[in-house]
């Protein structure tokens, strides 16, 4: 088991954790994925994709939001607790000097695109980065990417920061300049890849998306993380998580995303109210 | 026709009463009746996850081995992979010494209570068997895979297995790939011999397919834990949440650190898929991920387990493997109204084990033989909704041997299901081979050995799923075994 030494909460339900996992710090490369687990009897594997690792240390750093029974079991952990790690889990993503590298990070979507957006700026690439949410409490990763981006453009669905629109706006702006960007990499919701692929696709420009589909062992073992790209069914875990955006069958994967969206609702609610119930027995033993 | 206890261990201490202590003529042994494993009634265990077969009695134990003719030249022993001293065991048996013939059993089978289980024996050991031959059919062969269920629960529940003899530390380190039956078998065959050994496992739970792939019904992961639990009483250490290749390269774990060698036992990989349209469709899963998911992750406890299983009325499974067996019987634990199994041969070509197939026809599983999918059919929404099914005749015998099937032209027509779990074997596992330049597989990706199991690798040797493709428990620790004997001669030299 590995040791929490940080956690941060970024926002409402989106959370910063440091873990101990000095074999993981060492070995991972921009793009990779570790498989979690906070509960070696009843819990889930939940993939998360690495946001960042300090090999000196001997930890990594997950970003991750609250959406199901699994990341809130997570969220409650505290610094001391332990939890299970296995990784770095699937395939590096590939760098080379293209000329302009756009990052489209959408959502937590910034997290695991921060080393990969690095990368692309190590491998002499001008960076610009894109990065947008529902709204402002929902951002991350502004000030880190700020720091690497050549030019960064920030969005929100609502105005509430930023400029108020989708990521594909700007990056249609910056398909149309004279220079064409040489990549884009887009992290983010199934339907926000979508729709930067076919943002992209009229002007040629290769795009890269990292999935995160339903997996149990990440390891090439249970073929749950298929999805069909360019009409051939690949394996996100040994074949990706990284694929040609403008091959890959969005549609196809959202419905294998939903596929037990009716149980992960109940077990939500049925969470929720545990940790709400939990939260005030603390209360009410700190106040009394 | 399921027989239970009342009725099957009274009989048998009746049997006893009448031949204990006699001296017996072997045409007496051939007439004492052979001994059917009780089990739970079909209708009962439909609705549980508890083990199916329940176990001889004492008595029941004593009687079958009475039917062994302690042959000399004991055909038996040569169909066992891993030569276990078959007559030496069933004789304490007859003598009721189970302690002892435990003994003889574990000095060449660390997972005694495992094999009795789930190895195929009318394959192996009760293929060649005298008295199955006498009686005209292997299913009349001493149960010696009962006998060895027997004597291993005897000695696992009274405590009785004594740690085996170690040899002196030899100072050499051995990395081990994997926790399954070869992994394990190899790590125990090397801590006897005094080598440090220590076991890498990807999953967060030691034992491999005994733990993800057979289900709890068919094998009690209590036992599992139990022998795996003997293995770290020898102290071999066990890594879990692991995984050779990405979190530690090959190569690293020989040049840096200082392992003198490694065995690769990594087992099945990528599921088979059948090539068809529709196959990503919701509800369409891997036998490898439908039984992950219920046994390793224990969705079948709905209220405990966080894994979701998804909720099906009518399955199909596709092919006519154990691993289909347990996949169609899982899902009738798991509520499903109708299960059926696909197999486009008939029940004579099946690679199941005759009980396995038996006992899913008792739990009332449909088998539909001379069929196989040719499409899997969307609703509205992305999900499954029927298959389209197309018939078969049998043509000429194959390469296997087997009649091949024929598909009949015309006979598509549709079949209404809601879930269909493919089980028609795997690949081999891509992923060492990728991040090890050096090792050398074969087309289909498995790691290719010699005779001894070695690898393309100095140091490196391979057995199991990963270089025979999809096999049985059995089989792979037979190469554990073989490959252990090879690390061993390396590391004394």
């Amino acid at each position: 088991m590995n040791r929490i030494t940080a956690i941060r909460r970024l926002s409402d339900e989106v959370y910063r954790m440091e873990i101990e996992a000095p074999d993981v710090a060492r070995e991972r490369k921009a793009g990779q994925f570790v498989i979690v687990q906070t509960d070696l009897e009843w819990g889930e594997r939940i993939p998360l994709t690495i946001a960042d690792a300090d090999p000196s240390k001997g930890t990594i750093a997950l970003i991750f939001q609250t959406v199901g029974a699994s990341t809130h079991r997570l969220a409650a952990k505290a610094v001391g607790d332990a939890v299970a790690v296995l990784g770095p889990l699937g395939n590096p993503t590939r760098v080379w000097k293209v000329g302009t590298a756009v990052c489209v990070g959408g959502g937590i979507g910034a997290a695991p695109l921060h080393p990969i957006a690095q990368a692309l700026k190590a491998a002499g690439n001008r960076l610009v980065t894109i990065i947008g949410a529902r709204t402002k409490s929902l951002l991350v990763m502004e000030d880190e990417m700020r720091a690497i981006a050549d030019e960064l453009i920030v969005v929100t669905d609502d105005g509430s920061y930023g400029r108020k629109a989708l990521v594909t706006e700007p990056l249609k702006e910056l398909c149309s300049l004279p220079e064409k960007p040489g990549i884009v990499v887009a992290i983010g919701p199934a339907i926000m890849m979508k729709f930067c692929a076919e943002t992209t696709r009229p002007f040629g420009v290769k795009t890269i998306v990292s999935l995160n589909t339903i997996m149990i062992d990440g390891t090439g073992m249970c073929g749950g993380c298929r999805v069909s790209v360019g009409g051939e069914t690949k394996f996100v875990c040994v074949d990706g998580p990284e694929f040609d955006g403008h091959l890959v069958d969005f549609d196809g994967m959202m419905r294998r995303l939903r596929a037990y969206r009716d149980q992960e609702d109940a077990a939500h609610e049925k969470c929720h109210l545990e940790l709400k119930l939990a939260e005030l027995e603390a209360g009410r033993g700190s106040t009394r | 026709m399921t027989l239970t206890r009342d009725v099957l261990y009274p009989a048998a201490a009746a049997e006893l009463a009448r031949i204990d202590g006699k001296p017996l003529s072997n045409k007496e042994r051939l007439a004492i009746p052979h001994q059917e494993m009780p089990c739970q009634a079909p209708e009962e265990r439909a609705c549980n996850m508890r083990e199916v077969a329940l176990g001889y009695s004492a008595e029941q134990a004593r009687v079958e081995a009475a039917r062994c003719l302690q042959c000399r030249n004991a055909p038996c022993v040569a169909g066992c992979p891993v030569l276990v001293d078959i007559p030496l065991f069933i004789g304490k048996m007859r003598d009721g010494d189970f302690a002892g013939a435990a003994a003889v059993i574990m000095k060449t089978n660390l997972l005694p209570a495992v094999c009795g289980r789930v190895c195929p024996q009318e394959k192996q050991c009760q293929l060649p068997c005298t008295v199955g031959k006498a009686l005209g059919g292997v299913e009349k062969a001493v149960q010696i895979g009962r006998l060895e269920r027997f004597a291993a629960d005897f000695a696992r529940e009274g405590r009785l297995v004594p740690p085996p003899a170690m040899k002196p530390p030899s100072g050499k380190r051995v990395a081990v790939v994997g926790s399954g039956p070869a992994g394990l078998t190899v790590a125990a065959d090397l801590r006897r011999e005094g080598h440090d050994v220590v076991v890498y496992e990807a999953f967060q739970k030691p034992g491999g397919v005994m733990v993800y792939g057979i289900p709890e019904f068919r094998l009690p992961k209590e036992i599992v834990r139990f022998e795996v639990s003997a293995l770290e009483k020898m102290g071999v250490r066990i890594e879990t949440n692991f995984l050779v290749g990405r979190t530690r390269r090959l190569k690293d774990l020989l040049d840096g650190d200082g392992f003198d060698a490694v065995f690769i036992g990594s087992g099945a990989g990528l599921p088979k898929f059948m090539d068809m349209p529709g196959e990503n469709l919701v509800g369409v899963f891997s036998a490898n991920e439908y039984l992950t998911r219920t046994n390793l992750m224990k969705a079948w406890d709905r209220e405990r387990a966080l894994t979701p299983i998804f909720p099906s009325r009518r399955v199909a499974v596709l092919g006519g493997g154990n691993v289909a067996m347990d996949s169609a019987r899982m899902a009738l634990r798991l509520g499903a109204g109708e299960v059926r199994v696909l197999y486009r041969r008939t029940r004579e070509e099946m690679p199941a084990r005759t009980e396995e197939i038996d006992h899913a026809m008792e739990e009332g599983i449909f088998f539909d033989f001379l069929s196989s999918p040719t499409r899997v059919l969307p609703d509205g929404d992305g999900k499954v909704r029927a298959l389209e099914v197309k018939n078969y005749r049998l043509g000429e015998p194959d390469a296997s041997g087997r009649r091949s099937p024929v598909g009949i032209e015309g006979s598509e027509h549709e079949a209404a299901f809601d879930t269909v779990i493919v089980a028609i074997g795997n690949e081999s596992n891509p992923l060492l081979a990728r991040t090890t330049e050096e090792l050398v597989v074969d087309r289909r990706g498995h790691i290719i050995v010699d005779e001894k199991q070695k690898t393309s690798m100095e140091r490196v040797y391979a057995g199991g799923d990963i270089v025979l493709g999809a096999a049985t428990v059995i089989l792979a620790m037979g190469e554990g075994r073989r490959a252990a004997a090879a690390i061993n001669e390396l590391l004394s030299k």
